[in-house]
């Protein structure tokens, strides 16, 4: 490597940052990589295969491309903040879709609708991290060398770096070199000595937060990564009183990630005992939610202790490592249904939709089996229902809630008889009535029998067909079931993360170099200089401090003689020029403590 | 029950008071603000002017910078004497608003109690706003903005007692405050109100507070970064020989220097960095408590995040040759340009599982 003085002006030019910019002395005051500019070093390759992929991975772990990379990730993130996207609400996606034909091929071409699994997109992060590994990697070699190598000795002139100071004493120079070990361990720099001066470097904690940082951000994405390849998530309604055990059959809805395995469900099982939902009861926000709660009670493995537990929007219950997340919740009328014969045909909870804030409800009820009409002839029920939890009274609006809470609950029915259509073999909904091969029940102005139940109100069938009765409500709350490993990996990830982040921008690594040496006049120079990185504002202070400290061994020696000593500093004539003027000036000679201020007062 | 209700009528209308009283007492702080740069303009500095085109003088402030840790215990403690970075002018920081005459000072100083005082005034209205709703004083855009505008003040406070040389960001902040609680008041104000349980968790506590408190440190780091664009061409303007119109002069003259105003962007930014880190994990968290994902790339998020990778990269520009100084400076902008987007934009424009809150 080239000394100091040879390099100081063409790395000032190159303006270089503060670790370099002082020659050997900067040298690996950091392990951030040699900027090559583009016009020179890196330059064009050779021709050769292997010459265009060095150039390649060196472009590509050079700080610039990093910068640029990071600069198109938060650029490539932000259309998908503005279009709507599939993994969040298909829903919205398909509306957006009907709505915009001439977009909508252009945006699908893009994969707009799915920016964050798009091509581009993680060609952006995955060149984002194959850069940050091929940067991590060398710095962390470089590092560990740092470590085991000691700081390199002192530039022959102190007074160029940022932080300076000298003084005269009487105390031999062997003595203030001691001295200034002692001080320097004290604080836990390393320390040598170098010739004439003590060399003592601190801070490597910073380069060890750094990287710890870097490598933190490559543990967090694999444990994303690994998360989603792993993951399981279904969807579950529950009425109260009912329950659910943790196998695939159960699920109403799941989904997994492409890796992942059914065996590896957790087995346990839960009821939903009780669901209590709370609303604001007047004022402007009359309506608003106040406390969702669903009470269960649940088991471990197969056959566990029993257990209670409360489910709350924000506090799932974990089970074995899976979670299970309070969704929705709405109500489910108790219907019972009879034949002609008043024999029972069913009775249930029947869970209902809700289709607005105040959860207006609908759904069907469909009795599939048991069922025998008048004849004696197999056949099948039907129902739309249409549920409010608070009514607006008689003739008042229409059938819409009023408020969420079951203050007067109504539920309006309309009858069909025939086939339900459930063998067809295809999937039906649950909460839609298909009446394509059913006939309307008849009321007795001839149309479709239609009746507003309140709670024990009954609704006759015609001609002795039998009965509905509506018995009362429950409530039902969904819940998510949800596994995901990784979760430990990612957040051990996250506050490494910031505790190397933390490291990295709050400590300082810095050098101090101390010179001892005898002037012509048989009287001791010390000079103290620091150098850290280019954003030191403390270094001055700390120069200060550790001066202080050593001034106790090595005091100030008694007003010089008038003319200016020229100290036995080996600084070369030749590196003189005009711009340099100034401060070859001061530190050529000795500035005195009681000259100092004076020079370079602020007044 | 009733009793209950009427107190929190009655603390909520304490606050509103309060929070247009501050304000009134904001607008005495601007105007002593104003009155402070007005008579400091008849200072005779020219300090900038002389260090950046007369040799001499610029030799003078290379090794004179700023002597620090001296003090006057001359002979037991020997001088530090401080040079500006490599690449960067060694030009001396500007006397401040008031440019050194009394009367400007005098000013300042009172700007400066009357800001305490608004400030005073205003806390207390963000305080008695939380007691009436009895939750944490942020659940939707009117108060988080009383309360971004507080914590942006009290920081500006903390820096001033700490005796850090940032009196010259007082009148763009004063300015800016008013302006947050103006429009809080006309466009953002919302009743007092209990939270929709989807809000009820300790981690709205923890995630908002120090999202408000990044978002604040994050906007003075960016006050910083304006001045010292401003500043840096005036420099640049004087030391390429040019003659700066009048105002422009009498106004950068005052200034710190371009590398002070850029440190000092720089260590706001950098210090925050970590915290806005942790809100984002925090919030990760709480996402995943109360919608059963971590991250879900909802608008709110995604700008969380742009925020995040462009603080990173303005973090990245620092350390790389041929992007630091005013390119830098325009990263660390676009980042709180982000910020901003995140919070407003995004509540406004863009709809998701945040919106909740009522704008
Ligand atoms: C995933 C994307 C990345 C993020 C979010 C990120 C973030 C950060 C942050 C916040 C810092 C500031 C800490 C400091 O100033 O000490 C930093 C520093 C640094 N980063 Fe990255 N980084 C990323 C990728 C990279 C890559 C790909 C490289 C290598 C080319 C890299 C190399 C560095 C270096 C060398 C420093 C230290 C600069 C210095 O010493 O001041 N980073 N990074």
């Amino acid at each position: 490597m080239s000394k100091a003085n040879s390099t100081e002006t063409r790395q000032r030019e190159a303006d270089h940052d503060g670790g370099s910019a002082h020659g050997a002395a900067g040298e690996q005051l950091s392990t951030a990589p040699r900027e090559e500019r583009p016009d020179t070093g890196a330059g064009v390759p050779a021709m050769s295969v292997i010459g265009w992929a060095r150039w390649f991975w060196r472009q590509l772990t050079s700080m610039r491309v990093a910068l640029i990379l990071l600069f198109l990730l938060s650029l490539g993130a932000i259309p998908g903040s503005l279009i709507p996207q599939t993994s969040v609400d298909d829903m919205k996606v398909q509306a957006f879709k009907d709505q915009h034909t001439t977009l909508t091929p252009v945006y699908e071409k893009l994969q707009l609708f799915d920016v964050y699994s798009s091509v581009w997109f993680s060609a952006i992060y995955i060149l984002l991290f194959v850069s940050l590994i091929g940067c991590i990697v060398p710095r962390t070699g470089q590092f560990v060398g740092q470590l085991r190598s000691r700081p390199p000795g002192a530039p022959k002139r102190l007074t160029r770096l940022p932080a300076y100071t000298t003084w005269r004493t009487d105390a031999e120079p062997e003595e203030v070199r001691g001295a200034a070990l002692a001080v320097l361990r004290e604080r836990r720099f390393r320390t040598h000595v170098v010739g004439d001066a003590v060399a003592a470097e601190k801070g490597y904690l910073r380069e060890a937060g750094n990287l710890v940082f870097h490598i933190a951000l490559i543990v967090m994405l694999v444990a994303f990564a690994s998360g989603q390849l792993f993951k399981s998530e279904g969807g579950k309604l529950i009425v109260e009183g009912d329950g659910f055990s943790n196998t695939l059959t159960q699920y109403d809805d799941f989904k997994s990630g492409s890796l992942y395995d059914s065996d590896s469900l957790a087995p346990f099982s839960f009821v939903l005992d009780d669901f209590v939902g709370t609303y604001e009861k007047s004022g402007p926000q009359r309506g608003t939610p106040r406390t969702f709660e669903a009470r269960v009670t649940y088991s471990e493995g197969a056959d566990g202790a029993e257990r209670k537990d409360v489910i709350k929007v924000n506090e799932p219950l974990v089970v074995d490592g899976t979670k299970i997340y309070l969704i929705a919740h709405g109500y489910a009328p108790v219907v019972t249904v009879r034949d002609g014969k008043g024999k029972v045909v069913s009775r249930s909870a029947v869970p209902l939709l809700p289709i607005d804030n105040n959860i207006t409800s609908s759904g069907a009820i469909k009795v599939m089996d048991g069922y025998k009409d008048k004849n004696g002839e197999k056949t099948q029920l039907g129902f739309k229902a249409f549920f409010v939890p608070t009514f607006a009274g008689e003739g008042k609006g229409q059938m819409f809630s009023q408020f969420p809470g079951l203050d007067f609950p109504v539920l309006a029915l309309s009858a069909y008889q025939g086939s339900l259509g459930v063998d067809s073999g295809l999937a039906q909904n649950v909460y839609q009535l298909d009446t394509s091969k059913m006939k309307e029940f008849k009321g007795e102005d001839g149309e479709l029998l239609k009746k507003m139940m309140m709670p024990g109100e009954k609704l006759d069938l015609p001609d002795g067909a039998g009965s509905i009765t509506f018995d009362g409500v429950e409530e039902w709350a969904s819940f998510q079931i949800s596994q995901q490993p990784g979760n430990g990996w990612a957040l051990g990830g996250s506050v490494a993360a910031i505790a190397g982040l933390a490291g990295s921008l709050f400590i300082q690594r810095r050098r101090v170099w101390v010179r001892a040496v005898r002037g012509a006049d048989g009287v001791t120079v010390v000079e103290m200089a620091g150098l850290g990185r280019s954003e030191s504002a403390r270094l001055p202070e700390e120069l200060g401090e550790l001066s202080a400290a050593l001034v106790t061994t090595a005091p100030v020696a008694a007003e010089a003689p008038d003319t200016p000593e020229k100290p036995d500093t080996p600084d070369g004539p030749g590196t003189t020029d005009a711009t340099t003027d100034a401060t070859n000036e001061a530190g050529s000679r000795p500035v005195h403590p009681a000259e100092a201020p004076a020079e370079g007062a602020e007044k | 029950m009733n009793l209950a209700a009427a107190t929190n009528e009655s603390l909520a209308n304490t606050s509103n008071v309060l929070i247009y009283s501050s304000m009134a007492v904001y607008t005495l702080a601007f105007f002593a603000h104003i009155a402070e740069w007005v008579l400091g303009s008849r200072s005779k500095v020219g300090r900038t002017a002389a260090a950046l085109s007369a040799p001499g003088a610029r030799a003078s402030a290379a090794t004179g910078g700023k002597p620090r840790a001296g003090g006057t215990a001359v002979l037991d403690r020997p001088e530090v004497i401080t040079r500006s970075a490599t690449g960067t002018r060694d030009v001396p920081d500007g006397p401040g608003a008031a440019g050194g005459t009394f009367k400007g000072d005098l000013w300042g100083r009172i700007a400066v109690s009357l800001t305490v005082v608004a400030f005073l005034v205003q806390a207390g209205g963000v305080a008695t706003r939380a007691l009436s709703v009895q939750r944490a004083p942020w659940a939707n855009m009117y108060e988080f903005s009383i309360t971004f505008s507080t914590v942006v003040v009290g920081s500006y406070l903390v820096l001033l007692a700490l005796k850090k040389n940032v009196r010259w960001i007082g009148l763009p902040l004063v300015t800016t405050v008013l302006l947050d609680l103006g429009i809080a008041v006309t466009t953002l104000y919302t009743d007092s109100d209990q939270l929709v349980p989807a809000l009820h968790s300790y981690w709205l506590w923890i995630h908002v507070s120090t999202a408000i408190i990044c978002g604040a440190v994050f906007y003075l780091g960016a006050v910083g970064t304006v001045l010292y664009l401003f500043r840096d061409s005036y420099e640049s303007k004087l030391a390429s020989g040019g003659t700066p119109g009048k105002f422009a002069a009498s106004v950068m003259e005052r200034l710190p220097s371009a590398s002070s105003l850029d440190k000092f962007s720089y260590r706001i930014n950098a210090a925050v960095f970590p915290l806005w880190t942790f809100t984002i994990i925090a919030g990760a968290i709480w996402a995943g408590d109360a919608w059963g994902r971590y991250w879900g790339w909802d608008p709110k998020e995604v700008w969380s995040f742009i925020t995040w990778v462009a603080y990173a990269a303005y973090l990245h520009a620092r350390a790389t040759a041929g992007w630091k100084g005013r390119k830098a400076a325009y990263l660390a902008l676009v980042a709180f340009a982000c910020w901003l987007f995140n919070y407003y934009g995004v509540n406004i424009f863009v709809s998701g599982l945040h919106s909740y809150a009522g704008v």
